[in-house]
């Protein structure tokens, strides 16, 4: 039986907003319409949408900072309604974008705070502590005060922070929100190679960046105005666009171009010789990824080189625009 | 095992309120911080009492003790009421650490109290320089050989526990404010020292003053200060009646109420927050 790290059923959140200046009448907002999701262990699962999406809603209901107003949430099979004492020794989190930390503690008090507040044994936390400011670069920040800090190193310590504790299930909310491109790939395969190391454990993880979801996520929910629209892998959601793939090869000035013609499962064919260059274009639509190999074998038999292959997909950007009707800005 | 993570977070707790009230400036400053601000209180208090004696043409040293005694101790009513509060509003506000310490699992309550701890050291520290002031520099009258220790140590104690339990309350009512709570943490100072006897005898209030504070417990918290240390005996006529155990028992039990009152309103103050979604705001007060 499918062990689920994470259980969302027909979950709502509204939220009242203040009178509007001269009526009485507060506004109600829908902040998550009826989620339905389930997030198996071991997965490191996206949920890709717009700022005001119900992202980080849903964040917050998950680790037990806001009340579901109806639906369920469960976190390892524990009710988020009446067991967050439960929940809350599994879990961390960590959110992006922010500069939370006691800036007037080091990096190192910091972090050894916080695991004695999880109970950690000493030992322990000292390794953990150790090892995670080795890979995130810190280990020389390690003495300075929180506060003097960039953006980007506080987002370091802070992942630190959420992962020291070795959660179960980590929440990260749009965690390279903000970062620079070095400080945001770093993070970014810290968190691959976590997940690597601990196959059960189980990441979710919010963002507006479609590279970031397509890059390290399992499987990917999109979801806009409190409503999920699509969930499978990045490769499936593409699919949901384009049922064929286009498939790109440069190669020597072929010499027998009736090699390529007739391969099976290609859908269509054409290629530019470029006399000048010495080389061919060629472009297959394909019906089917599992042909790659057949159409790149085919090379030697017609007397030519391989000098660059393309493989031309979908990309979640076009998912998302197919299913939203708009993009998303600031992706990077 | 609960008991070691309990003790474990307030020490840790400790150490950050620690660090908080003493690491924003050298360690030289700090204590010249620290022995110059209760010395400045106690120096507005004399000049209070100047006025009230001029303005009666008599000095009386018992009331000047009573009033000295209680401005001392009211230190401690001031200080647990308002950080007891800050706690929440500082992580929240100020350091956005909220969320964080909110999800941690360990008892929030013993964090709270943790915190709450290396003030109290420091007001300590605070009363005594009051205190060592008052006798040698300013003369009051302490007995420090008819102290009876034990039932001051026990008093104390329970008043320290429904001071904070006070602080508690408001402390829950902070989790859904945003900077309204440090105003009602001020104003319900201020009803206490105006009517717990605080640098004036309780009986100089009208009738139904002196029943309100008749049913504050910070009331006999003072007042039986004042009788284990000795002070400021006959001054006060409107307590003057209630037997030492009866104060002792009048102060338990309406610690012991307080106490619950104030769980129930700071669990209140959670759920309303964390219904609304308001635990983790950052208002930028």
């Amino acid at each position: 039986m499918t062990k689920y790290a994470v259980e969302l059923k027909d979950l709502c959140r509204t939220f009242k907003t203040r009178a509007v200046k001269g009526t009485r009448k507060k506004q109600l907002v829908t902040a998550l319409d009826g989620v339905d999701l389930r997030i198996k262990e071991g997965e490191l699962f996206g949920l890709l949408g717009p700022n005001g999406a119900g992202k980080t809603t849903i964040i917050k209901i998950l680790s037990t900072l806001l009340f579901p107003t109806s639906g369920e949430a469960k976190v390892l099979g524990y009710d988020v309604m009446k067991e967050s004492h439960k929940i809350r020794k599994v879990i961390n989190m960590v959110s992006g974008g922010e500069s939370s930390g006691y800036g007037l503690l080091t990096v190192d008090e910091n972090l050894w705070m916080f695991t004695q507040f999880y109970g950690m044994p000493g030992k322990v936390a000292r390794k953990r502590i150790d090892a995670l400011l080795r890979i995130m670069e810190l280990e020389e920040k390690r003495n300075v005060k929180v506060r003097t800090l960039s953006t980007g190193m506080r987002q370091k310590t802070n992942m630190i922070r959420g992962f020291m504790t070795d959660p179960s299930v980590i929440f990260l909310d749009e965690p390279t929100l903000g970062l620079d491109v070095n400080a945001a790939r770093m993070i970014r395969k810290f968190i691959k190679n976590w997940i690597r190391a601990k196959p059960e454990r189980t990441v979710l993880l919010t963002t507006h960046y479609m590279m970031e979801a397509d890059e390290l996520c399992d499987r990917v929910a999109i979801i806009n105005e409190g409503k999920v629209l699509a969930c499978d892998t990045p490769e499936n959601l593409k699919r949901l666009v384009a049922q064929e793939s286009t498939l790109k090869l440069e190669i020597r000035l072929v010499k027998d171009i009736r090699a390529f013609e007739n391969i099976k499962g290609v859908k269509h064919f054409t290629y530019d010789h470029n006399i000048n260059a010495g080389l061919t274009k060629l472009k297959f639509i394909l019906d089917d990824d599992a042909i790659v190999s057949d159409i790149v074998s085919a090379v030697p038999k017609s007397g030519s080189k391989i000098v660059s292959v393309e493989k031309v997909e979908p990309t979640l950007e076009d998912v998302f625009v197919t299913l939203v009707g708009r993009g998303l800005v600031n992706d990077i | 095992m609960a008991i070691k993570q309990n003790l474990r977070t307030m020490k840790w707790a400790a150490w950050l309120g620690w660090q908080m009230e003493s690491n924003w400036a050298d360690p030289f400053l700090f204590i010249v911080y620290s022995v110059a601000k209760p010395i400045a209180g106690s120096l507005i208090l004399v000049v209070m009492y100047t006025i009230i004696a001029q303005l009666g043409g008599d000095t009386d040293p018992a009331l000047f003790s009573f009033m000295y005694i209680g401005n001392a101790f009211f230190m401690y009513v001031m200080l647990l009421l308002w950080h007891v509060t800050w706690v929440i509003h500082d992580d929240r506000e100020h350091f956005q650490t909220m969320r964080y310490i909110y999800i941690a699992p360990f008892n929030y309550f013993i964090y709270i109290l943790g915190r709450t701890i290396s003030n109290i050291v420091i007001t300590t520290f605070g009363v005594i320089i009051t205190l060592v002031f008052g006798v040698f520099v300013l003369g009051v009258d302490i007995p420090l050989g008819a102290i009876n220790w034990p039932l001051f140590v026990i008093v104390m104690v329970i008043g320290l526990i429904g001071i904070m339990a006070f602080g508690l309350a408001l402390a829950g009512i902070s989790f859904i404010t945003a900077k309204h709570s440090m105003g009602m943490n001020e104003g319900i100072g201020g009803i206490f020292y105006l009517f717990c006897g605080v640098i004036f005898p309780v009986s100089v209030l009208p009738g139904w003053g002196i029943a309100f504070a008749k049913i504050l417990p910070t009331t006999y918290w003072l007042d039986m200060i004042r009788r284990t240390m000795g002070v400021g005996a006959g001054v006060d006529p409107a307590l003057a009646g209630v037997s030492m155990t009866s104060s002792l028992l009048i102060l338990c039990i309406s610690t012991v109420a307080i106490s619950i009152f104030a769980v129930l309103i700071f669990k209140l103050g959670d759920y309303i927050a964390r219904s609304k979604g308001l635990i983790d705001m950052t208002t930028a007060y």
